[in-house]
């Protein structure tokens, strides 16, 4: 018996076409880029971008009442990675710092972030469109080496913001130094940010991670809020804490650009001093607050 | 002495535009044309030769032929148009047995060009913003067609590693939009309105289906090897690429999509493949600065694809039905192949 054959049916394999190009395609001069919107290759608009300042700005000036010392240290050109304490279940502590420096300095600012937020939707694509960009070291790579951008990250990543108000500003482990070695990569200095009233402003009492882990998150807290406010309205409004951010001397590292592999002793020990300086400038801060409410 | 070129798929929008671009070319003797198909394009000197799906007498063509470079269009990248397992026969056992004929100890190959497709990067929540061409592919391997793309870059790998002698080049192509060439993307942008998940506003990156054709001629002409991916600059939200076709969007629940989508695909309406869903989600970008840096210039950026594109679907419907567009026909083509009658350029 002859093995049954595959046959293939005429015009059934590849590509249909409709037969040969219609007019005379194959234009003479390059086509013009004809952008009908503003989001750029980071899904970030700046007219959404404007108008999230626009909508966020009572809340930067009349809610949180932000203060900042020392916004002359970011630079007004040139790639700088900025490197902040993070808190609160749903950081609060993002908007405010790249509203500042976006009103204050000038400059856009792209916060980098978990990728999670890019699944869900509505939220994914507002947060891109606003600046959020998903944290990976290509794409730091890009904006700060390639783009000479300012780039926000929070090195102590979910492990900041699922944290509990019994531990508030107490910096967690900055990850394995991954940022530090980015900014290496990328030949720009890193900026430290001390950020106080963001644990305040929703302060987590207990975490819940059996329904997290039900519900594909990285973490799941009761908050203060929760209680006052209720389920639905805890979840997205804050007290209004007093905000305070202090930037710190921009660190610069004595390497070279572009290397394939850094010194990881080299990193993890820049890490750790850019932790121990933001925890001393939180300790600072704290010693000369006098309310969580007035500052 | 010029090249001698065998061309796989030659019945396809790819195989047939890029011998037709080859013929152009002076230090091009020889094409051969190989296909399950006749070709749909008008060809002067690609000698057309009729060939089963898996490509079984590729080793005796190659042989008889003495060809140096082969260029491997027939891998489908379209899984709405074919079965899992005639997709796998193509695309698996089709290579594989192009790579035997062409790795055979006296075989006279020395330039393999592949397509493949940016479908190997997959879709997923996670990617970069850009994929480097060995950026890692970070979602799990879902679909059969991605999966067997993946399976012939790992032969195609392995065979150069063991065929030092062969340059390979194994090139990328993101999504081509053009006059011609049918995608599942072209047609959802030629429905009354544009399917999108509700809630998702990707970002993608197109390719003009004539840089796919001139890329192709790059890389033969100056023996490119490397891998490359091929896509037209920046990326473009798909409310955009809607906008700039003119039409609205048709939101799908961004829930159970896969689910939503198949009894309209069983309607004929929509038909969404599953990659396709994960590009409408995530989007894809990748970097086309290699090839670039190569030397070679794309006349399209991935809006200016669309906006031809959008331009070129205008023009067909404001245009009547038009006269039957070329069919091979055996005898007339013979003629002029082979009759003295005809001159030839010399």
């Amino acid at each position: 018996m002859a093995p049954p054959t595959i046959a293939a049916m005429p015009g059934e394999l590849h590509e249909a076409t409709r037969g040969g190009a219609l007019v005379p395609i194959p234009l003479e001069e390059p086509v013009d880029d004809p952008r009908r919107s503003d989001v750029d290759e980071w899904g970030r608009s700046e007219r959404m971008r404007a108008l999230a300042r626009l909508l966020y700005g009572p809340v930067y000036r009349n809610w949180f009442r932000a203060e900042w010392e020392g916004l002359e240290k970011i630079p007004k050109t040139g790639g700088a990675l900025l490197v902040a304490n993070h808190a609160a279940p749903l950081p609060s502590d993002a908007p405010v710092i790249m509203h500042g420096i976006e009103e204050e300095v000038g400059r856009p600012v792209y916060g980098m972030a978990e990728h999670l937020f890019r699944a869900i939707p509505v939220v994914g694509t507002l947060w891109s469109r606003v600046g959020g960009v998903p944290a990976d070291p290509d794409n730091a790579y890009r904006l700060l080496r390639e783009q000479q951008q300012l780039a926000l990250v929070f090195p102590e990543g979910t492990k900041g913001t699922g944290k509990t108000y019994d531990q508030r500003y107490q910096l967690r482990r900055f990850g394995r130094g991954g940022f530090v070695e980015i900014a290496m990569r990328a030949g720009v200095p890193i900026i430290p940010i001390a950020v106080v009233g963001g644990e305040e402003s929703m302060p987590a009492l207990f975490n819940m991670p059996g329904v997290a882990k039900l519900l594909g998150l990285p973490y799941l807290p009761v908050t203060a809020n929760h209680l006052v406010l209720g389920p639905l309205l805890g979840t997205l409004v804050y007290f209004p804490s007093k905000f305070k951010l202090r930037v710190l001397d921009p660190v610069r590292f004595d390497v070279e650009p572009d290397q394939e592999r850094y010194s990881k002793s080299r990193v993890m020990e820049a890490a750790e001093d850019i932790r121990l300086q933001l925890q001393d400038t939180l300790h600072d801060m704290l010693r000369s607050r006098k309310s969580v409410w007035f500052g | 002495m010029g090249k001698r070129v065998l061309v796989t798929g030659i019945g396809s929008f790819w195989g047939g535009r890029v011998a037709q671009a080859l013929e152009k070319r002076d230090d091009v003797d020889v094409i051969i044309g190989l296909g399950t198909d006749e070709p749909r394009v008008e060809l002067e000197r690609t000698e057309f030769v009729r060939a089963d799906s898996s490509y079984s007498i590729l080793s005796r063509i190659v042989r008889a032929t003495k060809v140096d470079t082969i260029v491997h269009t027939f891998l489908v990248v379209d899984s709405t148009r074919t079965s899992g397992r005639q997709l796998h026969e193509t695309n698996v056992i089709g290579t594989m047995n192009l790579l035997a004929a062409a790795g055979a100890p006296e075989s006279s190959v020395r330039h393999i060009v592949v397509k493949s497709s940016a479908l190997v990067y997959g879709t997923s929540y996670q990617d970069p913003v850009w994929f480097r061409e060995d950026t890692p592919r970070v979602g799990s391997v879902k679909t059969r067609v991605e999966r067997s793309l993946l399976e012939v870059e790992g032969y195609l790998r392995d065979f150069a590693l063991d065929s030092p002698q062969v340059a390979v080049t194994l090139m990328r192509f993101a999504n081509v939009v053009g006059t011609d060439i049918v995608t599942p993307l072209s047609k959802a942008l030629e429905l009354p309105a544009v399917p999108a998940i509700f809630g998702f506003d990707p970002s993608l990156q197109f390719l003009e289906e004539d840089d796919v054709v001139r890329s192709i001629d790059f890389v033969v002409g100056r023996t490119t090897a490397g891998v490359f991916n091929v896509a037209g600059d920046g990326r473009l939200p798909w409310s955009e690429v809607a906008a700039i076709c003119g039409k609205p969007l048709l939101p799908l629940p961004p829930l159970f999509t896969g689910a939503a989508v198949a009894p309209l695909g069983r309607l004929g309406l929509v038909d969404l493949p599953p990659e396709t869903l994960g590009l409408l989600r995530y989007g894809r970008g990748v970097d086309n600065r290699r090839l670039k840096s190569a030397g070679f210039t794309y006349r399209y950026t991935s809006a200016g694809a669309i906006e031809n594109f959008a331009q070129g679907m205008r023009l067909r419907s404001g245009l009547g039905q038009r006269p039957e567009p070329y069919r091979y026909q055996r005898d007339v083509e013979n003629f002029f192949s082979h009759s003295p009658a005809v001159r030839r350029p010399t």
